[in-house]
């Protein structure tokens, strides 16, 4: 099996800051992993240099494309990187409305993929959107609503469905469940633990909530610095750390 | 088909002096198809330690660990996360669970892992759910409002709603009544005739006795202070 | 004559403008940036078009100027007299005798040909701007033709009015490549773009865009194939001229709801009350 995403030593410097330094791994069709490490860890940094948004200094980010097999999505062109990033990457956004259009109705959002990717179908569209609505638990009934009526949990649900309408490979997630009521949470990693199986998806989980990764990812990599502290399975990582800071922070969550 | 060869295992408390402490130490013994071995020892010698360096969710720093073919010391998380879905089952004393996902999903869920369609994988719920005594009116409820009883059959339901070719059991009796024991006794006299390779802990010694094959006592590894060593490792459970 | 260079600006800038111009033939639908300069009226009076006019013009041109299909109107009225003045050119208010036609929001009822030149006045040169208001974000979407977004903007029209409402400014695509906003036309004259016998060119002034379409162009208007779309006009024949097959204004005649509806090219409409057709509501 070839990994849908090999990163092989991306670093981004700001400045004399450190975003992010030689950082290495691969990921495998279906795999989750995490990314842990408190704020200014680097982890939002390498998270956009993996989805294209920012250029890394050095590196590459190698991507299994449908068409061309492996292919190191720093140095190609623009379109083809956002291409992939409408049909095969999905970005799922801490905060809905920066990843949402606020100004456009539920349907809408879920279909401007579709529509970007050439479908011309009114009928087809709608029906596509109104499915994904449902698939991710938002009454068909809100088609035609905005977002600006969604309470914060029916958002980021809008947000997932918006993404994963086109049916990508590997979604991107930066803290999807910040800034949620914890019940509201619960929900909403349930229903990605379901979607991530049904179809099958590999998912990047940058995140500081611990219990987040543990439902959610395979894999865990903690950072610190800028740098990959520690990587292995998940509940292992979280159970038995080895490197001082992962203990650190493992032992510093407070337990209910 | 479990196979532990010079296994040892360190805890390396980098916030507390750096002290490491040694809790297991050159462990090796097999475990054949249809065989059921009883880890023993008193409480603190390192049972669930060694359990769950079996398991993977511990770091084993010398030795190997043989799963079939895998190598768990040395395995990529994806081959131990794909050995746990297909060939590795562990029922743990705690259930780990999503809130508000219904019992019956819960259960399903390993089958659903594994692409069994979602029909056929509850109807295999329902039937372990059955046969532990969970009223069907709590099928549709989360686990995590039931009682400790009602959770730790809904655990065992999971963990032997795929036929795992080898389990790992900790304490899969205790606090059951005469009844649900008996069903739980009667599901791994089952495992180890359809050929699986268990390795089990057991307090009820009568359990023991009608289930396991073997024993193997992990205080005869465990270096010197075998009173702390349970302290040391992470009181949270693992997710099963 | 003496007061002004010909046509009123300098010759520099016509040169920069016909560059814009050139640019804009060359890649069609592309908008063009140019360094638009003031003008002796207010943004939002035809000043892209004026500066597009003023480039082009000779002394042997004869130029028409309308407004919403009429000649008659002050803004139309004006820009001719500037011309006159300016340029010294000679103005007509037939459509077939102008060899170019600036206009503001209709194409001409009459087919241009090939010796005529029409000039847009044109508000708002970007068709993804209510929807993206970054510029650097729009620029990057039509270099990367990234238009999703425009069949959001018809989506919407018909998850909320059932039907595309757009009824001017409505998006075209041009040879298959830029989407482009065609300036507040009415749809009724969108089939009229495409595979025009003359140049077709847009001028922003406060935008700063050219843009244009070389004769025998093809434009297609943006829909969906369940949703097709429709040059819609009023259903009345034109109350002055009978006509039945021009873009019609509604005009209100008295305050007890009477209204008309007649040509609103004016040009058209005479001609044809000239050859003897009459409507309805004709004196």
């Amino acid at each position: 099996m070839r990994p849908l995403l090999s990163v092989q030593g991306v670093s981004k410097r700001y400045g004399a800051h450190i975003g992010c330094a030689d950082v290495s791994f691969d990921l495998y069709p279906g795999e989750v992993m995490g990314i842990v490490g408190e704020s200014g860890s680097g982890k939002s940094t390498l998270l956009n240099c993996m989805a294209g948004h920012i250029a890394p200094d050095a590196g590459k980010v190698i991507f299994d494309t449908r068409a061309d097999g492996p292919k190191d999505t720093v140095t190609m062109s623009e379109a083809q990187r956002r291409m992939l990033s409408r049909t095969d990457w999905a970005f799922v956004h801490q905060h809905a409305r920066d990843g949402l259009r606020m100004g456009v109705s539920a349907g809408g959002n879920v279909g401007e993929r579709l529509m970007a990717v050439g479908e011309r179908h009114y009928g087809d569209i709608r029906g596509k959107a109104t499915d994904w609505l449902e698939r991710v638990e938002i009454d068909a009934t809100r088609v035609d609503d905005r977002p600006t009526t969604f309470s914060g949990g029916m958002q980021q649900r809008l947000q997932i469905a918006r993404n994963l309408v086109t049916g990508p490979r590997l979604v991107f997630m930066d803290e999807p469940t910040g800034g949620l009521d914890v019940s509201v949470q619960a929900r909403l990693l349930d229903l990605l633990r379901g979607l991530v199986r049904d179809m099958g998806l590999s998912a990047i989980i940058v995140t500081h909530d611990l219990a987040v990764v543990r439902l959610l990812a395979d894999r865990l990599m903690v950072m610190k610095s800028g740098r990959v502290v520690e990587a292995g399975l998940t509940d292992q990582v979280l159970d038995d750390p080895q490197h001082a800071y992962s203990q650190l922070l493992v032992s510093s969550v407070l337990q209910v | 088909m479990i196979q532990l060869k010079d296994v040892s295992k360190t805890f390396t408390l980098h916030n507390q002096g750096s002290a490491v402490i040694e809790v297991i130490n050159d462990v090796s013994f097999d475990v054949a198809p249809g065989e059921c071995v009883a880890l023993t020892g008193a409480s603190g010698a390192g049972k669930s330690t060694l359990m769950r360096m079996i398991y993977g969710n511990y770091l084993t720093q010398a030795g190997t660990i043989r799963i079939g073919d895998v190598d768990i010391v040395r395995a990529e998380p994806r081959e131990i996360i794909a050995l746990r879905r297909e060939f590795l089952g562990y029922v743990s004393q705690f259930l780990r669970v999503v809130p508000r996902v219904p019992t019956l999903d819960v259960v399903a869920d390993p089958l659903r892992a594994l692409g069994v369609p979602a029909d056929q994988a509850q109807e295999r719920a329902r039937t372990l759910l059955a046969q532990l005594n969970i009223p069907e009116r709590l099928w549709s409820l989360s686990p995590t409002t039931f009682s400790g009883g009602e959770q730790q059959r809904v655990n065992i339901a999971r963990g032997f709603a795929h036929a795992y070719p080898t389990m790992l059991l900790d304490e899969p009796t205790a606090s059951l009544d005469a009844a649900n024991r008996e069903v739980v006794l009667s599901l791994i006299e089952e495992a180890k005739g359809r050929g699986a390779a268990i390795i089990g802990i057991f307090h009820d010694e009568a359990a023991r006795a009608r289930v396991c094959d073997r024993e193997i006592d992990v205080s005869a590894f465990t270096p010197g202070l075998s009173s702390s060593s349970e302290a040391v490792g992470q009181t949270q459970e693992t997710a099963a | 004559m003496t007061e002004y260079n010909f046509a009123y600006l300098d010759e520099q800038t016509k040169r920069m403008i016909r560059r814009a111009i050139l640019k804009g033939l060359a890649i069609p639908g592309y908008q063009v940036p140019f360094a638009s300069r003031e003008m002796p009226m207010p943004y939002g009076w035809g000043t892209g078009g004026v500066q597009v006019s003023a480039a082009l013009l000779t002394p042997d041109d004869t130029f028409k100027v309308i407004d919403q299909g009429a000649d008659d109107t002050t803004n139309a009225v004006s820009i001719r007299s500037f011309f006159e003045r300016t340029a010294g050119v000679a103005t007509t208010t037939a459509t077939s005798e102008a060899s170019v036609i600036q206009t503001r929001h209709r194409i001409p009822e009459d087919a241009l040909t090939e010796n005529q030149i029409l000039v847009y006045q044109v508000p708002i040169p970007e068709p993804l701007r209510f929807l993206e208001p970054r510029e650097s974000e729009t620029r990057k979407m039509h270099s990367l033709e990234e238009y999703g977004l425009m069949h959001v903007k018809l989506y919407e029209d018909i998850s909320r009015h059932g039907h595309i409402a757009t009824s001017y400014a409505y998006p075209v695509k041009v040879e298959g490549r830029y989407v482009m906003d065609p300036s507040p036309i009415p749809k009724f004259d969108n089939p009229k773009l495409g595979n025009m016998a003359a140049i077709q060119l847009f001028g922003a002034g406060r935008e700063q865009r050219i843009y244009a379409l070389p004769p025998y162009t093809q434009v297609v208007s943006l829909d969906f194939e369940d949703h097709p779309f429709e040059a819609s006009k009023a259903d009345h024949p034109c109350g002055l001229c009978d006509a039945t097959d021009s873009y019609l204004d509604e005009v209100i005649i008295d305050d007890q709801g009477g209204r008309m509806f007649v040509c609103s090219d004016t040009d058209y409409c005479t001609a044809r009350q000239a050859a003897g057709h009459k409507g309805k509501d004709a004196a």
